[in-house]
């Protein structure tokens, strides 16, 4: 198993009435909610929590790319990424990731994405997702029929500045460039690529045939998933991939640990519900653009997978979002059952653990965090046998790092000229 | 009007015809035309009346070789020829008015008649278009109508939003006639059509609604100053669907081209 410790970077200051008063978190979401000086405090901490869970046990922390966005205030993980990169050691760096229709040109990502598995010594975890229709659509101005070629030809072109060792010419679409010739080159050839989908028929096929992670990052858990996730093995059967590994696959799950399920209630619930009920709190227009999602994706029947539940998230209990699934909540002994139940159900070998939750703050995402890392995750090391030797979808460190704090002694610098400076 | 269809080098294209007299070619806006559009049959009493369809408006072909504002200029001239026509009366509402004056600056010389009801195309600052890709269905009535209680009743005849299979119809329909006119459309329907309009040569008429909440007034003037001659005509009491609100009133603009 791979367990990556996840943060989606809420703003934490949202008002109470923030659904009442503003239509949406995400695209139009009120400038004035933000405060500088206090994203300071809020970005250093969820860095800290980052390096922390490092620390942990964890086999990846992860970051994600949203923009003009209450729960994610990410626009650029690369950064975040990159300040990781030096105050972390061994863990993989999954940055899931680039939305790379968005670049312009694309070769930015192959460039950023290299920089920073040579900094970090071959650690990088890469995504690439097609963007929310919020992002890439609204936000960025990407013409929604248009979006998944220029995103296909983004893929093509980084893969290629990646493996190409001459300088060649790009006559794309949507890129013209006469000189591609990408400094620096990644350590790993290529990194490993994870895929985040929301059940597209395309996205599943384009994993398979490239030997791609295909992430579902849901924030309705895995009990709802199922039905996706089931799309997806029954494709990689279809298709007739070489083996049905589970990692192939991924998913985002809210958990939360106490010690005993009471106290997981009492010392989680109000950030559990800060996160359903502000932050998801988007408003309709900006879920899904026309011609964003293929004829072919809806005519399966997906709905948008931001469409909320029927009577929306608000009127969900601390009791429903656990029932359901939507979180995993509980002693150490339940949230591993219910994580038991989730990677046998869906089959998945990458879980991408969102441990910090709304407002959250960092205590109670340490104490959460540690009784995962301590008494959960030992218990799901060895889930899949078969496939412990399966590392295709991970990344491949050098086995000796560079380490920060390489320059010598001062006294050495000066005996360069005699010991006089 | 009678629905048929015609081979362009691109895709077929299906469009509504009728009615008898000079041929005009209509252009639909991004809602699309029914073969039973009230106002083609209006034009349909002084003209013969070609209204091809765009490709994945209605149950029509989607063409994913169309990309962008060139594209579609050109295929709808595939079209005019297809149909064996020479200097059709053009005429377009909305995002087919964006199409029709960007047919005529890209040929001015085979366009002599041009009427544009309320077109897309040009963008002012101080008037931005609100965001129809971004708006709920429920929406929509308050910015497309004049009267908005008789336009949410024509927009909600038929709706059954809890049945899924409408539901899923509704949303393929939509994407595919929505994703379309985003090419053109999104996220800003401005495509670079001002520093062309100079050239055109057709005699204009241009009609606009006074209550257009849409593309307000204020693009009525824009348009009449950028095209050298054009008449605007205002419709009283009407919306960006006045084809649908004021059908006769629009056509008798129209007939102001001959």
């Amino acid at each position: 198993m791979k367990f990556t410790w996840f943060n989606l970077m809420p703003w934490p200051y949202l008002p109470d009435d923030f659904r009442e008063k503003h239509r949406s978190v995400w695209v139009d979401i009120d400038s004035r909610l933000f405060d500088p000086a206090k994203a300071n405090e809020v970005y250093n901490s969820y860095m800290d929590m980052l390096e922390y869970a490092g620390t942990m046990g964890f086999d990846g922390i992860g970051v994600n790319e949203h923009h003009q966005n209450g729960y994610g205030i990410m626009p650029s993980p690369n950064i975040i990424a990159a300040g990781l990169a030096r105050r972390t050691s061994d863990v993989g760096l999954v940055v899931l990731g680039n939305s790379i229709a968005l670049y312009n040109p694309p070769v930015r990502v192959a460039e950023e994405f290299a920089m920073l598995d040579c900094i970090s010594g071959g650690r990088l975890v890469a995504g690439f997702p097609v963007g929310t229709s919020m992002d890439t659509n609204y936000c960025y101005g990407q013409i929604p029929a248009l979006t998944r070629e220029k995103y296909q030809e983004a893929h093509d072109l980084i893969r290629r500045a990646w493996s190409d060792p001459d300088p060649f010419a790009w006559n794309g679409r949507y890129n013209k460039l006469r000189h591609v010739n990408i400094w620096p080159r990644p350590i790993q050839d290529p990194p490993p690529i994870h895929i985040p989908g929301g059940g597209s028929v395309e996205t599943y096929d384009f994993c398979i045939d490239n030997t791609y992670s295909y992430s579902y990052l849901s924030f309705s858990g895995y009990i709802r998933a199922k039905a996706l996730m089931q799309g997806y093995w029954d494709r990689v059967a279809e298709r007739n991939a070489p083996d049905e590994s589970p990692y192939r696959a991924g998913f985002a799950q809210t958990i939360c640990v106490a010690d005993t399920d009471e106290e997981a209630e009492r010392l989680y619930s109000e950030h559990v519900s800060y996160f359903y009920n502000r932050c998801l709190h988007v408003y309709g227009g900006f879920a899904d653009a026309p011609g964003y999602r293929t004829i072919k994706t809806i005519q399966t029947g997906a709905l948008s997978q931001y469409a909320p539940p029927i009577d929306g998230y608000s009127s969900l209990t601390w009791k429903d979002l656990t029932e359901q699934g939507h979180v995993i909540a509980g002693s150490p002994e339940t949230v591993r059952q219910r994580m038991e139940e989730l990677i046998k159900g869906l089959n998945v070998g990458n879980i991408f653990c969102l441990m910090h939750v709304g407002n959250m703050p960092m205590d109670k995402c340490m104490h959460s965090t540690k009784l995962f890392a301590e008494k959960v995750m030992p218990h799901l090391r060895d889930m899949f046998p078969d496939y412990k030797d399966d590392n295709r979808f991970w990344c491949k460190p050098l086995k000796k790092q560079a380490k920060p704090g390489s320059l010598p002694a001062e006294k050495e610098v000066a005996a360069l000229v005699g010991g006089k400076d | 009007m009678e629905a048929k269809t015609v081979q362009t080098p691109h895709v077929p294209v299906r469009y509504f015809e009728g009615g008898k007299g000079e041929p005009l070619v209509f252009l639909h806006g991004a809602g699309g035309i029914t073969a039973e559009d009230p106002f083609l049959a209006e034009l349909a009493k002084k003209y013969h009346v070609y209204a091809p369809l765009l490709p994945g408006y209605g149950d029509s072909e989607e063409c994913g070789e169309l990309r962008e504002m060139l594209d579609i200029t050109l295929h709808t001239w595939d079209v005019i020829d297809a149909l064996g026509l020479k200097d059709p009366i053009l005429v377009g509402h909305s995002m087919g008015g964006m199409i029709a004056a960007e047919m005529a600056a890209i040929a001015p010389n085979d366009v002599s008649r041009l009427g544009l009801i309320c077109p897309a195309g040009l963008w002012l600052d101080d008037h931005p278009i609100p965001d129809i890709f971004a708006m709920l269905p429920y929406e929509l009535p308050a910015v497309l109508f004049h009267d908005v209680e008789a336009g949410t009743a024509l927009m909600t005849a038929g709706v059954a939003l809890d049945d899924p299979e409408w539901l899923k119809g509704f949303l393929v329909q939509n994407a595919r006639q929505m994703g379309m006119a985003g090419k053109i459309l999104f996220p800003v329907p401005d495509r670079g059509l001002s520093q062309r309009l100079y050239r055109l040569k057709a005699k204009t008429v241009l009609v606009w609604g006074d209550g257009d909440k849409l593309i307000v007034p204020a693009y009525a003037h824009a348009w009449k100053k950028a095209i050298n001659g054009a008449e605007l005509v205002s419709i009283p009491e009407a919306g960006h669907l006045m084809t649908l609100e004021k059908p006769e009133h629009v056509a008798k603009a129209i007939s102001k081209l001959g």
